[in-house]
């Protein structure tokens, strides 16, 4: 069950990914159009992080590749932005709410450059979208769950980028804010922006996304929301792991045998 | 005069170590400090022996790859012989420091470093050994200029890759999926750690330098939540620290870098009690004795 | 050689208490140190050690003597109290702890300072020696002070046969040990008390700085080679023992060299010559099993070449050239002959004239790889939903771990297919 589309922004070939030797991820092969709002959906321990984070470059990859409008990551990175779990952060650390918007700017800036009066203003306007303006110069650590990741959304705007990756955004935040985001990523959607979220609410999966990514271990479906959501997938993702795959993934950790051969 | 010198480079001392100390305890990375602070000592010697005199330059060199060196071996046992992480610095420094000490003992006649030298320094013969000029001009204490001249390294480093420094202490993963390379910025930090140390390492003593690079940024993070006044609050409590240490040592006639520690920890027990945000006095007294 | 004997035949009553000592001290912190090693919190051990000092000072500046009796108390206390420190601290701050640590032992290591020079620029008499908790003195044990380690020792000893079970429970896992109704804060307690303990005493041989590797290289070294508790505890102790001797032992030869620290430089060199070498989970035996990894599977992929152009010939046991077999399958010259010799001595190939053939065991082994790599092939699309034309690369390699057993499970679990996604026949 896998769609063939063309001019996909986000193009992955034979991703192999490995945690000593262990895969995480066996052979995914996957495409994303356009403009789409999709959802990486799976149970815990399905990869769906460790998906993200190998498009990001943050984990090294056994084998396949991935190209990101037709390019390798580092040459588009000023067009794609990344916004990590929030647990992944100390928010004890000394820094404002526009401090860490500011960041957003730095990947434009390059080295030994301060950002100037323009980077504010993308800062201070990534705020207003999020409805966080107000809260400028607090501080990180005084803030709640949901109003942090506001703002690492706000610093993801600030990006200015075509496509996003977000890692579990809607973990531990209100009610409110939850809606906040989704009615923001959709606009950005309709402007013609890419975004890809992990998610693992499957209540609200369909209402929020038109793509969908169904993951456990191996790409189980992706493809068109209607396409795609439906029980049999579903039971196929969640309904455990498949236990010869399990049991080989065991084996090439426990006797340290490459998941590729060494070229 | 001579108090205000030990003062003066005390302070240097502290200033330099401090501002360092901020990006170390934010990175949780204080008992790396920690381990380089010791295991420069083997590069010290090292130097002496080859240059068979304190040539300054050698030895920032020498440390520069000593504490880089320390840094790899930590990381390499962490990640290549998965050896837990505090074990890894704990076996690291301490065998690095011990092979120093055999050192020290070993070529007890070329080297002019002694045991307690190593462990609390000289600041006080700091006005002994100035610095006088082909032509017999009185420059001012030696190591003055080579502390001061780390200090303007270390504030050009901080001022060059601040924005760099900053994002990936707050968040490594997002700084390297913008394309800044946490590696680099890591061993940078390191480099200019070991090169601090071994600059105050003969004047302050390993375990003053620790004292130095921890307690007045641990106690400015407790005063603030802002990171450009965290650093210009350690500046602060840095230059404090050594005027009321080198008093405190007058005092009561003991060392000069054990009282400038005592003090630093004194200052961060005042603010741990009574930091207007953080302290736990002021916690008790504004939410009730009911809190922890 | 011959101090060698004259050292180890103990005539000289102070190597036998040097000797006597320095096992006493670096085997008791090796055993106390593995549980400290185990709850990762071994950098405590080294706040610890430097805690210790203003102590010492403290209870020879109110007793005014030198006694172990006064100093070792006084020692205890600080050296508890800096661990009650950074407790707090992180309990009750947005301090971290490693900060904590390194803030405390460096404080509290100044304090000492300020108390020792204190105590050496007034006229205290008899006050020389105490500077023996900076660097430690190993080589200059005596009779009276081995009576002192010799009954801490056996504390630690006999408090950790007796508590083994509790200790272990709450290194390993703390919740588990409450839930099942260990006393965990008292045992806790109990832990702390005799690393302090172990601290207070070994400090005496190696110093404040290196007290910290007598705790953790032991154990560090002793985890490469065991996943026994019990004899990680033994080896640990072991290695301590050992160099302890050889620290002393080298000292007694060249005088001039300070015990402590070649006590720690030899407990690391056990520490590194175990992390390259140890079985299992030495790095050269990783590297070695990776070469042999590497072999196998180019050898079975020689076997399996050959397999396949005699399924091309539909002739198995043709002789085939080393040229042929490179343009079936992209391989080097050189590393292909070394493998056709191995299999040869294994007695899966013969040469003969005009080239390489397989016997009947090589043939049923290139057979099995090449009917796991389309079994996998089948698998991939079947259960993973892979295309065709992505199966290849996956399989090339899965092909060379699949067991028996796991052989006979993907057989059953595929219920036999005759052929792979790429309408090869898969052969039985």
């Amino acid at each position: 069950m896998s769609a063939e589309i063309e001019n996909p922004v986000l193009e992955i070939h034979d991703l192999t990914v490995t945690y000593s030797k262990k895969p995480v991820l066996w052979d995914v092969d996957m495409t994303i159009p356009k403009g789409s709002l999709a959802g990486i959906i799976g149970p815990n321990g399905a990869g769906k992080s460790t998906l993200i984070k190998s498009i990001m470059g943050l984990v090294p990859i056994a084998s396949g590749y991935i190209k990101i409008f037709d390019k390798d990551l580092k040459e588009v990175r000023k067009n794609v932005s990344y916004v990590p779990q929030r647990g992944s952060v100390d928010w004890d650390f000394p820094a404002s709410v526009v401090d860490v918007v500011m960041m957003g700017r730095y990947g434009h800036l390059g080295f030994f450059n301060y950002p100037k009066k323009a980077d504010k203003e993308v800062a201070l306007d990534a705020l207003r979208k999020v409805g966080m303006d107000a809260y400028k110069n607090r501080q990180i650590s005084e803030l709640s769950g949901g109003q942090q990741q506001r703002v690492f959304l706000a610093r993801a705007i600030a990006q200015q980028a075509d496509i996003y990756f977000m890692d579990e955004p809607f973990a531990g935040v209100d009610a409110a804010t939850e809606r906040a985001i989704i009615s923001l990523l959709k606009e950005l959607a309709d402007k013609g922006k890419t975004i890809v979220v992990v998610h693992h609410d499957l209540q609200t999966a369909p209402n929020y996304f038109d793509w969908m990514v169904l993951l456990n271990t191996r790409l189980v479906a992706h493809g068109p929301t209607q396409e795609v959501f439906n029980d049999e997938n579903l039971k196929e993702t969640y309904g455990g792991k498949l236990t010869l795959l399990s049991e080989i993934s065991k084996l090439l950790e426990n006797k340290r045998f490459p998941a590729r051969e060494a070229k | 005069m001579n108090a205000f010198l030990i003062i003066l480079t005390g302070s240097l001392v502290a200033i330099t170590c401090g501002l360092l100390g901020c990006f170390l305890i934010l990175r949780k990375m204080a008992m790396i400090g920690d381990a380089i602070s010791h295991s420069v000592l083997p590069g010290i010697v090292i130097a002496y022996l080859v240059a068979g005199s304190r040539d300054s330059t050698l030895m920032l060199i020498a440390a520069a790859i000593t504490g880089v060196f320390t840094t790899f071996i930590i990381e390499f046992l962490n990640k290549h012989g998965r050896l837990q992480s505090d074990a890894s610095i704990g076996v690291t420094f301490t065998w690095l420091f011990a092979i120093g000490v055999i050192l020290i003992s070993a070529y007890a006649g070329q080297v002019d470093l002694d045991q307690d030298c190593v462990l609390y320094g000289e600041i006080a013969y700091v006005p002994l050994d100035s610095w006088i000029t082909g032509s017999g001009i009185n420059l001012g204490p030696r190591a003055l200029y080579i502390i001061g001249f780390v200090l303007l390294l270390v504030i050009f480093f901080i001022v060059i890759g601040y924005k760099e420094l900053f994002l990936t202490t707050f968040d490594p993963a997002f700084a390297s999926a913008i394309g800044i390379s946490v590696t680099l910025w890591h061993y940078l930090l390191m480099t200019m750690v070991s090169i601090t140390t071994v600059a105050s390492f003969e004047l302050v003593g390993a375990i003053l330098v620790i004292a130095f690079l921890i307690a007045p940024a641990a106690t400015a993070y407790l005063l603030t939540d802002k990171f450009k006044t965290m650093l210009f609050l350690t500046v602060i409590i840095g230059v404090i620290t050594s005027f009321s240490g080198y008093y405190l040592a007058e005092w009561i006639n003991g060392s000069i870098s054990g009282a400038m520690s005592v003090i630093s920890g004194l200052l961060f027990a005042l603010a741990f009690l009574f930091s207007p945000k953080e302290g736990i006095v002021v916690k008790r007294v504004k939410y009730g004795f009911k809190t922890n | 050689m011959e101090s060698l004997l004259e050292f180890f035949s103990f005539s000289d009553h102070n190597v036998q208490s040097v000797v006597i000592g320095s096992i006493w001290l670096t085997a008791s912190c090796a055993i106390v140190g593995t549980f400290s090693f185990l709850k990762k919190r071994t950098l405590v051990g080294d706040a610890v050690a430097h805690s210790v000092l203003p102590g010492v000072c403290l209870a020879f500046i109110l007793s005014g003597s030198k006694n172990p009796l006064y100093l070792i108390p006084g020692a205890f206390l600080t050296g508890w109290l800096s661990l009650v420190l950074i407790d707090k601290i992180v309990a009750h701050s947005k301090i971290k702890e490693d900060t904590a640590i390194g803030l405390i032992l460096s404080v509290f290591f100044g304090l000492g300072i300020l108390a020792l020079t204190y105590i050496q620029h007034t006229d205290y008499a008899n006050q020389s020696g105490l500077d023996h908790f900076l660097f430690g003195k190993a080589a200059s044990i005596v009779r009276e002070d081995l009576l002192i380690f010799s009954v801490i020792a056996i504390i630690l000893m006999i408090s950790v046969i007796l508590y083994f079970k509790e200790f272990m429970l709450i290194s390993f896992d703390e919740e588990f040990a409450q839930s099942i109704g260990v006393p965990v804060r008292r045992i806790e307690l109990l832990l702390t008390t005799l690393t302090v303990l172990a601290v207070v005493i070994g400090i005496q041989a190696v110093g404040v700085v290196l007290m910290a590797a007598m705790l953790i290289t032991p154990a560090a070294a002793a985890r490469f080679w065991t996943n026994d508790l019990k004899i990680l505890m033994l080896l640990a102790a072991l290695f301590g023992a050992f160099s302890g001797i050889s620290g002393a032992y080298v000292s007694y030869t060249a005088p001039a060299m300070p015990t402590g620290p070649w006590i720690v430089v030899i407990l690391s060199t056990i520490a590194i010559l175990s992390f390259l070498f140890a079985p299992t989970k030495g790095t050269l035996f990783r590297l070695l099993k990776q070469v042999k990894i590497k072999r196998k599977i180019k050898d079975e992929n020689t076997l399996k070449t050959m397999f396949y152009m005699g399924e091309e010939l539909s002739s198995f046991y043709h002789p085939m050239e080393v040229e042929e077999m490179i343009s079936k399958r992209k391989m080097q010259k050189s590393s292909l002959e070394k493998s056709l010799l191995r299999l040869k001595k294994e007695g899966y190939l013969e040469k003969e004239k005009t080239g390489w053939v397989l016997t009947k065991a090589g043939k049923e082994k290139g057979q099995r790889i090449v009917k796991l790599h389309r079994l996998w092939e089948v698998y991939l699309t079947k259960y993973l939903n892979i295309a065709p034309d992505h199966v290849h690369d996956d399989a090339e390699n899965i092909e060379h771990v699949i067991t028996p057993e796991l052989e006979e499970r993907l057989e059953k679990l595929l219920n036999y297919p005759e052929t792979d996604p790429h309408q090869s026949k898969i052969p039985y």
